[in-house]
C-alpha cells in the first residue's frame, strides 16, 4: 500500500482548440486534505472533472490507490471509492434521507431483478451511521429533503460520501450557497474527516476557509497548476497573487 | 468523536414544517363530496344518496349504489394504476386510451366463438383457426399488444429527445388509427364464454383492487418503486447515482401500456365486443384520478393509495350528478373544473413548502 492514494501524470483536456487542463500533474496523499484554487475558468472543475468520470481526459494517466484508472463514468469513479459532492447537490427532493444516501446502490432483502425488495430497516441503520460518522444531526430521517435547509441538504450529500467505503472525497464549492452558521456546520464536518484519515480534495473561494481547513493549496491558473503551496510556508496575500498571475510559478517545477 | 456544535444553523426540527400525507387530504376530500351529495339529497330530493331508502331492502346503505361507483370507475382505474407510475417518473402518456381501442379490437379478434345461435359468427375477424381458443390466448395477444406500445412509447422517451407528451400523442393518434383499421371500423363481437367471464359482473373490480395492492407494494417496496419517485424527482442527480434512467422509463411505460392493455381485455369482455372507438378519452380520465389523487404532474411525488382516493372520487361525482338526476353535460364540465382545481392546489402546496 503506497502513501499515494491520488497522483495524476500529465492531465489533459482540450474542449476543441480551447485548452482548459494542460499538463496537470498533482499528488494527493492519505490522509491529506488538499485546497484547489483558482479563477473561474482556471480549470479547477475540468479537472475535478477528469477525475470523478464525468469527462474522459485528453491525454494523461490517473493512478487511485495504486491502480491506473480510465474512468468511463461517474458511477465507476465512485465504484472505485471517488465520492464527489457536487455543487448541484445531485440529491433527489422527494425522497428522505436514506433513499438519497442509497440512490442507485440500494440494499436488498430479496433480489429480483428491477422489483427487488429493498432492505429499508438495513439502509436506515447504515444511514444513521452515516450520519454519526460525518457528524451530521438532521432531526428526521424520515423526512424528505424538500422540507431541509440548505445547510442540511448540503449535509446529506456529504453524509451520503461516508456512507460507503469512499477513499477519496471531493467537495465542489461546498458552502458556495450556505449561511454563516450552515457554513460553520459543513466546516465541521469537514474536520470530522480529517481527524478520521479521510483525504479530501475541496474546491473553494473561500481563503479563511481554505486556511482553516487543509494542508496543502493548489493554484490552478490558465490551465496549468501554478502553484503548490503549504499551508504553513504561504499565506493568502501569496495565494492570491498565485490566482492573480501577479506572481507566477517559476520557484514551483515539478513539485507537485 | 469530537464535540462539535452541529446544533447550530438550520438543524432545528420545526414539525410544522412536515407536511401531513397528501393522501388524507384526498380522502377528506372524498368524505366531503359524499357528505355534500347526502346533505343535496335529503334537503332538496328528499332521498339518500349513501343509504337504503327502501323498505323491501334490508341494508343500512345502497349498496346498488356503491356497486356501481366502484365499478364504473375500476376499468379507467386499471389504467390510471400505469399512468400514476408514469408521472410520478415525471412523464406522461396520452395513448393509454388508443391503447384500449386498439387492444380491445385485437384481443376480441382471438376471443370469438365459432357459433353464435347455431349460425356462423357474423362478426368473425379470422378464420376457424381463430375460433373458441382457449382464453389466455386472447389475454396474452392483448397483453402484448400493450406490452408493444408501451415499449416504444418508452423507447421514443427515453433514447430520443422527444418530450413524453408528444411521443404519446403520437402513439395516440396512431393506436387509434390501427384500431379503425383493423376491421375497416367495424365491431368485432361474440366472445367465447371464458372470455366474457373476464369482466363478468364485480370482477372488474376485483381486478382493480388486486392490481392496486400489488402495484402499492411495488411503488413502496421495490427498487423500481424507490426509482420512479427519483427520476421523477431530479433525473440528472438520479443518472449520476448510477440508475439506468432510460431501462427505468421503458419498463415505466410499459408496465403502464400492459395496464392500459388490461384494461381493454376486462371492458371488452364486459361489453362483449370491440369497437374502434373504445376508451377515447379515458387517458385524460385516468390522469384526472391520479392528479385528483395527489400525483404531481412535476413528477417524483404520488402514491397508488392516493390514486385509488382519486378513482372514488371520480366515481362519486359521476354517481352524484345522476343522483341528483343532472344532465351528462354538467358531469364534464365540473370535471374539468376539478383537474385544474387539483393542478392549482399542487402547485400552491409545493411553492408552500418550498417557500
Amino acid at each position: 500500500m503506497t502513501d499515494t492514494i491520488l497522483e495524476t501524470r500529465g492531465l489533459t483536456k482540450h474542449y476543441g482548440g480551447v485548452h482548459a487542463l494542460s499538463d496537470a500533474s498533482f499528488t494527493l496523499r492519505r490522509g491529506e486534505h488538499v485546497a484547489i484554487m483558482g479563477d473561474n475558468g482556471a480549470g479547477k472543475s475540468t479537472f475535478v472533472r477528469q477525475i470523478t468520470g464525468v469527462e474522459r481526459p485528453t491525454r494523461g494517466q490517473i493512478i487511485f490507490d495504486g491502480v491506473e484508472h480510465t474512468f468511463e463514468s461517474p458511477i465507476e469513479a465512485r465504484e472505485a471509492g471517488i465520492e464527489t459532492v457536487f455543487q448541484n447537490l445531485a440529491l433527489a427532493d422527494d425522497l428522505d434521507v436514506p433513499s438519497n444516501l442509497f440512490l442507485g446502490r440500494e440494499k436488498f432483502r430479496f433480489r429480483l431483478g428491477p422489483f427487488s425488495i429493498l432492505d429499508k430497516k438495513a439502509m436506515r441503520e447504515a444511514s444513521l451511521q452515516a450520519l454519526v460518522k460525518t457528524g451530521v444531526k438532521i432531526p428526521n430521517l424520515m423526512n424528505t429533503i424538500r422540507n431541509m435547509s440548505g445547510g442540511q441538504r448540503q449535509c446529506v450529500a456529504i453524509a451520503r460520501t461516508a456512507a460507503f467505503k469512499s477513499k477519496l472525497v471531493i467537495m465542489d464549492e461546498p458552502t458556495a450557497a450556505l449561511g454563516v452558521q450552515e457554513t460553520a456546520q459543513v466546516e465541521n464536518i469537514i474536520r470530522t474527516l480529517k481527524e478520521a484519515g479521510e483525504p479530501l480534495i475541496l474546491i473553494s473561494h473561500n481563503m479563511r476557509q481554505v486556511f482553516d481547513l487543509v494542508d496543502r493549496v493548489v493554484v490552478f491558473r490558465r490551465g496549468r497548476i501554478v502553484a503548490n503551496l503549504r499551508k504553513q510556508e504561504t499565506s493568502g496575500e501569496d495565494v492570491v497573487s498565485y490566482i492573480t498571475g501577479a506572481k507566477t510559478g517559476s520557484e514551483f517545477e515539478g513539485a507537485a | 468523536m469530537v464535540q462539535t456544535q452541529h446544533g447550530i444553523g438550520g438543524l432545528s426540527y420545526d414539525p410544522a414544517k412536515r407536511s401531513r400525507p397528501p393522501e388524507l387530504n384526498v380522502f377528506l376530500a372524498l368524505v366531503l363530496i359524499t357528505v355534500a351529495f347526502e346533505l343535496i339529497g335529503r334537503l332538496f330530493l328528499g332521498d339518500s344518496f349513501l343509504f337504503n331508502t327502501r323498505d323491501n331492502v334490508d341494508a343500512i346503505f345502497n349498496w346498488q349504489r356503491l356497486n356501481i361507483i366502484i365499478l364504473q370507475v375500476s376499468i379507467i382505474g386499471i389504467i390510471a394504476l400505469g399512468v400514476t407510475q408514469v408521472i410520478i417518473s415525471g412523464g406522461i402518456d396520452l395513448s393509454s386510451g388508443s391503447i384500449v381501442g386498439a387492444t380491445a379490437m385485437v384481443a376480441m379478434s382471438f376471443a370469438q366463438t365459432a357459433m353464435v345461435n347455431g349460425n356462423p359468427n357474423p362478426k368473425a375477424i379470422f378464420g376457424d383457426w381463430a375460433m373458441d381458443l382457449p382464453v389466455l390466448v386472447p389475454v396474452l395477444v392483448g397483453l402484448g399488444c400493450g406490452l408493444a406500445a408501451g415499449m416504444v412509447n418508452g423507447a421514443l422517451v427515453a433514447f430520443t429527445r422527444i418530450p413524453p407528451f408528444i411521443a404519446t400523442l403520437g402513439m395516440m393518434v396512431f393506436a387509434r388509427g390501427f384500431s379503425r383499421w383493423w376491421s375497416n371500423g367495424n365491431p368485432v363481437s361474440f366472445p367465447t364464454e371464458g372470455y366474457a367471464a373476464i369482466g363478468k359482473g364485480m370482477m372488474p373490480v376485483l381486478i382493480f383492487v388486486l392490481l392496486a395492492v400489488l402495484f402499492h407494494l411495488i411503488l413502496t417496496q421495490t427498487k423500481y418503486g424507490k426509482h420512479c419517485y427519483a427520476v421523477g424527482s431530479n433525473e440528472q442527480a438520479s443518472r449520476m447515482s448510477g440508475i439506468k434512467v432510460a431501462n427505468h422509463k421503458v419498463l415505466v411505460y410499459t408496465i403502464a401500456g400492459m395496464l392500459a392493455a388490461l384494461a381493454a381485455i376486462v371492458l371488452s369482455s364486459k361489453n362483449l365486443t370491440a369497437q374502434a372507438g373504445m376508451g377515447v378519452m379515458y387517458e385524460l380520465d385516468a390522469i384526472a384520478m391520479a392528479v385528483i389523487g395527489g400525483v404531481s404532474l412535476q413528477g417524483g411525488r404520488g402514491s397508488i393509495l392516493g390514486t385509488v382516493l382519486g378513482a372514488l372520487i371520480f366515481g362519486v361525482i359521476i354517481s352524484g350528478f345522476t343522483f341528483l338526476q343532472l344532465d351528462a353535460y354538467y358531469q364534464e364540465m365540473v370535471k374539468g373544473v376539478i383537474i385544474v382545481g387539483a393542478v392549482v392546489l399542487d402547485q400552491w402546496r409545493q411553492g408552500r413548502s418550498r417557500g
